[in-house]
């Protein structure tokens, strides 16, 4: 009796102890809004919220961030907006007045970022996209002087594909016959739009080109259209659910292309995981730098703190973009949101995907295009001007 | 001849996706919303078990059918047995049954990002090509299509056959006499729903062989066989097979002759159609 009673007592004490010394350093309060149901949170529970974890522990486990001699442990507000762009509204909103929330990390998707704009434009909050792709980046960043874009545009995307294509066909590996599918939604349509003239400037032949819509049971039908046009590259402008569907029906079918590219979630770790060595020299949207020491390193803490494998695109971007606000904080001795805006506008940032600068549309204007599988690894193969590219291979069979 | 293959091959999947709703909607009352995340859960079974386990599929379905059959059933003695009682009329069921199944679906969907996490999943298990006809197939999906076969069958032979087949068949056409006639109408309609989750579910697993999955897909299973269920005329098995196999070759034979685009407008047109000429579907009996 005695005993639990001094264990009692002493847990008390080290309760009150431990909340003594939380409160001795300040906290930051962080926002974070995205999908953890609904159509995108397969996408963003990979990309977004381990990265949100692995950033809040990097920083506490630090000590906090640095703020002129103080020490701000953050303390992250999670809301899931069901990927739906209502809710992402309300949720900023939320955590704008109610929460009031010293940042908030900007939501997941492009839809999502540009419906929730407007709010944090209003509080003046940073907002530092990270999963945000789009071709108005211009009027969007005339308009939200506050946003920032890092993972590219959807014509560097497109044009990428076509530059990688004709590199192999000036090298004489593919001929000049391509099928081009597209998922009939706002990302397929838009990439097969940018790729169609690019690919005819370039001297491929489309001979096989169709879309099919969001949610399509049984993609064998695409498959042997594409077949049956005997291509040498095979090019998808597809989101996750098809770009597994296409793979594992392009191996039923045997599909025999030198070149076999599918856009998003190529990217992904559950994709070599379902597709095993028919994933290699697979061509997919995105990529990274992956021999990069500091990459490699963030790969290893990843897996370490959240349990999940990032994936070899959005993932290194999402935590960039924190860094970006943490060096913008830790520079300015400052969590007043508009002198941390200022420094972000006005200067260049290291962070773990390379360095990071904005031209006149606050606009990182480096980024991975493409990528492949090449032995388990993802790797860059076509950027906008990133370092680390390697060379790409040809597709050999699917064993 | 290849269009025609595939599109049964796909009308099986089909079937596999909307027969659990059939019972539990034409035979126990329920128009159950949160159909496809038991679907959905069936295929992470199945998912968990081959990434983990090396256990097939074909014998993960045999221990997923009778959990899900137990699980189905606790829902529909603790949730939805309560509905059934105070219900005045079918109607009122219907929208009180449509509400709670809404909100089971959004528990089903957080109780599986808890445990699953939200991540895709996708597993390569038969993947190797089968000539058929000079035309190559999947392997998984003609599996997946045999097992419809084979369950699809089944139930309609217990159906038919069986003294509790015809049971459930007598309370599906009228509850209020079939008590008369000293059927136990709370345990069977408990009894076909739990079965109808139980074949969803192991329709789930199949599914998984060949399609991407996450814990948020099941609301486009539950719409699809939703459609299917109608078609077909609820409460007809018969129906469904019919629907799910005309479904899956007419999207089949757009996809290929015309475009993959069209394929969800000529589903659509087909189930307008139906609605327009034949309201109680396709083997359906009009409602008196």
């Amino acid at each position: 009796m005695k005993k639990r009673m001094f264990l009692k007592l002493s847990a008390s004490a080290a309760l009150a102890l431990s909340i003594g010394a939380v409160q001795a350093a300040e906290t930051l309060k962080i926002g974070a809004v995205a999908p953890k149901t609904g159509g995108l949170a397969g996408g963003a529970v990979v990309s977004f919220w381990p990265n949100v974890k692995l950033w809040a522990h990097d920083v506490n486990t630090r000590g906090g961030l640095d703020v002129g001699g103080t020490k701000y442990m953050v303390e992250i507000i999670e809301y899931d907006d069901q990927t739906n762009p209502g809710e992402t509204i309300k949720a900023v909103q939320r955590l704008a007045t109610q929460d009031k929330a010293d940042f908030i990390l900007a939501p997941y998707s492009t839809g999502l970022n540009i419906a929730a704009a407007p709010v944090y434009a209003r509080y003046g909050y940073p907002m530092i996209t990270h999963t945000a792709i789009s071709d108005q980046v211009e009027e969007l960043s005339n308009k939200f002087p506050n946003m920032y874009f890092t993972l590219g545009g959807a014509s560097g995307l497109a044009e990428g594909v076509v530059d990688v294509l004709s590199a192999m066909k000036a090298n004489g590996d593919i001929g000049n016959r391509v099928a081009m599918v597209n998922v009939a939604d706002a990302f397929g349509i838009e990439l097969a739009e940018r790729a169609e003239p690019s690919m005819k400037a370039a001297g491929f032949d489309i001979v096989y080109k169709t879309s099919y819509p969001l949610g399509t049971q049984d993609l064998s039908p695409v498959v042997k259209g594409a077949k049956d046009a005997n291509p040498d590259a095979f090019v998808a402008f597809s989101y996750p659910p098809d770009t597994f569907g296409l793979t594992k029906q392009a191996v039923v079918e045997s599909l025999n292309v030198k070149a076999f590219y599918t856009a998003v979630a190529t990217a992904f770790p559950a994709y070599a995981g379902a597709n095993g060595a028919a994933a290699n020299n697979v061509l997919g949207a995105g990529g990274v730098n992956a021999d990069d020491p500091d990459f490699q390193a963030y790969m290893k803490r990843h897996e370490e703190v959240t349990g999940e494998k990032p994936d070899f695109w959005a993932s290194g971007m999402v935590y960039a973009s924190f860094q970006i606000l943490e060096q913008a904080i830790e520079a300015t001795d400052s969590i007043d949101r508009k002198v941390v805006s200022e420094y972000i506008a006005n200067n260049d940032f290291d962070t773990l995907m390379g360095k990071i600068s904005w031209d006149e549309n606050n606009n990182n204007s480096a980024y991975w295009t493409v990528g492949q599988w090449q032995d388990g690894v993802f790797k860059g193969v076509a950027s906008t001007g990133r370092e680390g590219a390697v060379a790409p291979r040809l597709k050999q069979g699917w064993e | 001849m290849g269009i025609l293959i595939t599109g049964l091959l796909l009308g099986g999947t089909y079937a596999l996706i909307a027969m659990g709703l059939n019972l539990q909607y034409g035979m126990s009352r329920i128009m159950n919303l949160a159909n496809g995340e038991i679907l959905v859960a069936g295929g992470f079974a199945a998912f968990w078990f081959w990434t983990a386990g090396s256990l097939s599929p074909l014998l993960t379905i045999f221990i997923l059918a009778p959990v899900a059959f137990v699980v189905n059933w606790l829902i529909y003695v603790i949730i939805l047995r309560p509905l059934v009682k105070r219900a005045r009329s079918r109607g009122q069921l219907e929208v009180d049954a449509i509400l709670t199944t809404f909100g089971l679906s959004f528990v089903a969907v957080g109780i599986m990002l808890a445990t699953f996490g939200g991540d895709y999943f996708s597993y390569s298990y038969l993947l190797s090509p089968v000539e058929l006809w000079s035309e190559t197939y999947a392997l998984n999906r003609i599996l997946a299509f045999v097992a419809a076969v084979i369950i699809c069958g089944a139930l309609y032979l217990w159906l038919n056959i069986s003294r509790a087949g015809m049971s459930i068949r007598a309370i599906a056409v009228s509850p209020d006499s079939s008590r008369l006639v000293g059927i136990d109408v709370p345990k069977l309609a408990a009894l076909a729903f739990a079965l109808g989750g139980a074949v969803t579910a192991v329709g789930g697993a199949l599914i998984s062989t060949f399609l991407t999955l996450d814990a948020s897909t099941g609301v486009i299973f539950t719409l699809k066989a939703l459609v299917i269920v109608i078609m077909g005329g609820v409460g007809d098995v018969r129906g469904t097979i019919v629907a799910a196999l005309l479904l899956g070759v007419l999207e089949t034979f757009v996809a290929r002759l015309i475009d993959p685009g069209l394929t969800l407008a000529a589903a659509y047109l087909l189930f307008i159609l139906i609605l327009l000429f034949r309201p109680q579907g396709l083997f359906g009996r009009r409602q008196s």
